[in-house]
């Protein structure tokens, strides 16, 4: 901090602006200690944001923990707090792989994992392919630029809700093109039940996720400076060199954020899968986020439910300390 | 920085033991109290076409009431599929409605958080006594021996439509009385892409619902005297697997009513392209998809033989749907007061003639207007051969498990793979594991 921040921070503006000029009200104020002036005043800017953080988010979540190790039933929702403590036996229950409901979390587990690699792996590449070929300017670039947020921008119910219609065995226009129109099966297939309801869910997804990337990919890409491809191509460098030498490397840090980001999210989605099939999802695409609400809200086991959640949140916050340390290091390496 | 840190610790600690003791939950007060007399709110459930249509149609029968009472009724239309988050939301919060609308199949589950009044005979004196009533719907209303959670409002039960026209181009003069007799006619009827029967593969209540009145005829009640899980029954199965087999072996469902569960099996039969299907009071959905009145017939359900009556001759759950007064109400006897009004013989009438249900009110079924060939069949199944779904409570879960079970082996038979007694039960036996109480 420089000398030149010299305004007290403790007086507020009303109060300087009544007494601009008046130097002897200016000395009668309240001294504030200058280290708490210098120190302070950051944490007390950040103060209403914590409280609010700590509102949203932190009191949620350990009460969603206290839940989580209480038997909480049907009988004590209208008075949770008498519900009797269970030790560890939510955990227990929840990762028991040998009993039913331990067995079919690991399985949407499993189902989310693949989901999550496909979804994000094809978010990801769409978004890369989209952003480098808008880079070039031509005729119709910002239509076709507005055109490929549209996803984004509709709100997710509606968009989900439409595709399930799409969807649709007998009367949507899946089958319509695919079956009726390009011959490509034997049959109308099903989407919304059976194996084929994993890549219903992932097209939806993809369809959904990708302009994200492809938003955040096309701003990282105009930072890159133009003389280096111009460069490049007079040392002879190919289109497919230029991708691979000055665009990948550049867009890493983005690339790094977006992918955790893209990950947690889709992870986590819950109204993908719940618009597309209902509360209970085909096995085949049976998301752990699905699968927890089944447990808290559809059976009414909010113990067991508050458990998998913790689980998850676990998992969750130990991929991304992962992520974050190889990436930082990658990251440090690549400096020095 | 030393006081900042203090501070935040402070804070900190206020707002986890806010949070904490927060963990009491919504008030569990006894009976509610009359600290705000002059006013209610109401979460009535989605009956109509749509929400605004309940609206209008609540809306004079609420001004009704304002003006006999001066109590002003806030009405708020909840749809189905919000309505039962949204009830448990308010139980866990406290802060809810004074009176609403609960599904009659839940009133067992919600009876056991103790946030509803108990119609005890006190509370059904004052509004009218409980034998206006009749039997099978205040039997749905809550757990047997216990005081009911809520009071009936509309009642329903199910019966066969089916398309004249399609069955007299098939040479059938009578709907069919017997399973048997519906398989016959249903392979008659299956040809030229148009199928027999409707189903609603995918929603987990309306499989349900037919699961448990086969599951009657099988003599199985999915739960056992001590009100635990019983579903691998072999009458259970039996139930299932005939359920399952209309599509899987006899071919009379199309498969594409596996991933039905929007009523687009009333559509199907609206445009000619199902002979029969299984509902409750179809009526005013029928006229809504351009349908006339003397295109389709209305007869009971079948059953395995004879006619239908009860036990191995029920054909129907008791359906409907129940008042119910939140007991922590700050208007205790104005929603008092507007559960009277809404079951009043003449509200009644009103009501249930405008959405197609049977009134629960003895003296108001006998309006003519209830007398109307479907709905004497709906209220004769209702009076004599309908039986409640089992008044446990994790009922709830009941109808999760089971229905996904026999949503899975739609699935099953949709895709060709066989549907065979023994994997009806495993499916059987997989829901019944996932029951934890």
């Amino acid at each position: 901090m420089t000398a030149t921040v010299t305004t007290d921070p403790g007086v507020d503006k009303s109060t300087r602006g009544t007494s601009r000029g008046s130097g002897d009200a200016r000395r009668k104020l309240p001294r504030i200690p200058d280290r708490i002036r210098r120190g302070g005043l950051p944490y007390l800017l950040l103060l209403p944001a914590v409280l609010l953080e700590l509102l949203i988010h932190l009191i949620p979540m350990i009460v969603g923990i206290v839940m989580s190790f209480r038997q909480l039933t049907q009988f004590f929702i209208s008075n949770w707090g008498a519900a009797p403590w269970t030790g560890l036996d939510n955990y227990r229950i929840a990762v028991d792989v040998d009993a039913p409901i331990g067995e079919a979390l690991l399985h949407s587990f499993f189902v989310t994992c693949v989901f999550t690699f496909f979804a994000v792996g094809l978010s990801w590449l769409l978004g890369v392919a989209a952003a480098i070929m808008l880079q070039e300017n031509f005729r119709g670039r910002g239509v076709l630029r507005a055109v490929f947020l549209v996803p984004y921008a509709l709100p997710v119910y509606a968009a989900v809700i439409t595709w399930a219609f799409m969807f649709q065995r007998d009367n949507g226009l899946i089958n319509h093109v695919l079956h009726d129109q390009l011959g490509l099966t034997d049959q109308p297939s099903f989407w919304l039940i059976g194996d084929n309801s994993i890549y219903a869910l992932i097209i939806v997804s993809v369809w959904k996720g990708w302009p994200f990337a492809f938003l955040m990919l096309m701003a990282a890409l105009q930072n890159i400076p133009r003389e280096l491809y111009e460069a490049a191509s007079i040392d002879g460098a190919g289109i497919w060199q230029q991708i691979r030498k000055i665009t990948m490397p550049s867009l890493r840090p983005v690339n790094q954020v977006l992918v955790l980001v893209l990950f947690l999210w889709t992870f986590n989605d819950f109204n993908t899968p719940y618009v597309l099939f209902g509360k209970s999802a085909p096995e085949n695409a049976d998301l752990i986020s699905i699968h927890i609400y089944q447990s808290s809200f559809v059976t009414w086991n909010f113990g067991t439910g508050s458990a998998m959640s913790v689980l998850l949140l676990l998992f969750l916050l130990v991929v991304t300390a992962v992520y974050l340390f190889f990436t930082s290091r990658g990251r440090k390496g690549a400096r020095a | 920085m030393r006081h900042l840190r203090a501070a935040a610790a402070v804070t900190l600690a206020i707002s986890v033991a806010a949070g904490v003791t927060g963990c009491g939950g919504g008030t569990s007060t006894d009976g509610g109290s009359n600290e705000a007399p002059k006013t209610l709110t109401y979460w009535a459930s989605n009956q109509g076409p749509s929400i605004e249509a309940d609206k209008k149609i609540l809306t004079p029968e609420l001004k009704k009431f304002e003006k006999e009472t001066g109590i002003k009724v806030k009405l708020e239309v909840v749809p189905w599929a919000d309505l039962l988050n949204r009830i448990l939301a308010a139980t866990t919060s406290g802060q809810g409605p004074d009176v609403l609308n609960i599904g009659n199949t839940w009133s067992a589950s919600l009876q056991a958080t103790g946030a509803l009044l108990p119609w005890d005979d006190k509370n059904f004196e004052a509004i009218g006594g409980r034998d206006r009533f009749i039997d099978s719907a205040v039997a749905s209303a809550g757990k047997e021996g216990e005081p009911p959670a809520a009071v009936p409002l509309y009642s329903l039960s199910y019966a066969l439509y089916y398309n004249k026209k399609m069955f007299a181009d098939a040479g059938i003069t009578t709907p069919p009385a017997t399973w048997d007799q519906l398989v016959k006619d249903g392979k008659k009827l299956s040809k030229d892409g148009k199928w027999a029967l409707g189903a609603e593969g995918s929603n987990l209540s309306n499989n349900i619902h037919q699961a448990f009145v086969l599951g009657q005829q099988h003599s199985a009640d999915f739960f056992d005297e001590q009100g635990k899980a019983d579903f691998t029954s072999d009458g259970a199965v039996a139930a299932v697997k005939q359920y399952v087999d209309f599509m899987a072996k006899d071919k009379i469902i199309a498969p594409g009513n596996a991933e039905y569960a929007q009523n687009q099996s009333l559509t199907d039969f609206a445009k000619g392209k199902t002979a029969m299907v299984l509902w409750q009071a179809a009526a005013t959905t029928f006229a809504a998809q351009g349908m006339k009145p003397e295109d389709w017939g209305v007869a009971p359900v079948p059953v395995p033989a004879g006619a239908p009556g009860t036990g191995k001759q029920t054909n129907s759950m008791v359906a409907g749907i129940n008042m119910a007064v939140f007991k922590n109400t700050k208007n205790i006897d104005g929603a008092k007061k507007f559960v009277k009004f809404m079951t009043s013989d003449a509200e009644q009438k009103i009501l249930c003639k405008t959405y197609g249900s049977i009134p629960p009110v003895k003296a108001a079924q006998s309006d003519p207007a209830f007398a109307a060939p479907d709905l004497k069949v709906l209220r004769d199944t209702l009076a004599t051969s309908a039986a409640p779904l089992p008044q446990v409570p994790n009922e709830s879960q009941f109808e999760t498990a089971v229905g996904t079970a026999v949503k899975e082996l739609f699935a099953d038979a949709a895709a060709g793979t066989p549907v065979t007694t023994e994997s009806v039960k495993a499916r059987l036996e997989k829901a019944q594991q996932t029951m934890q109480q």
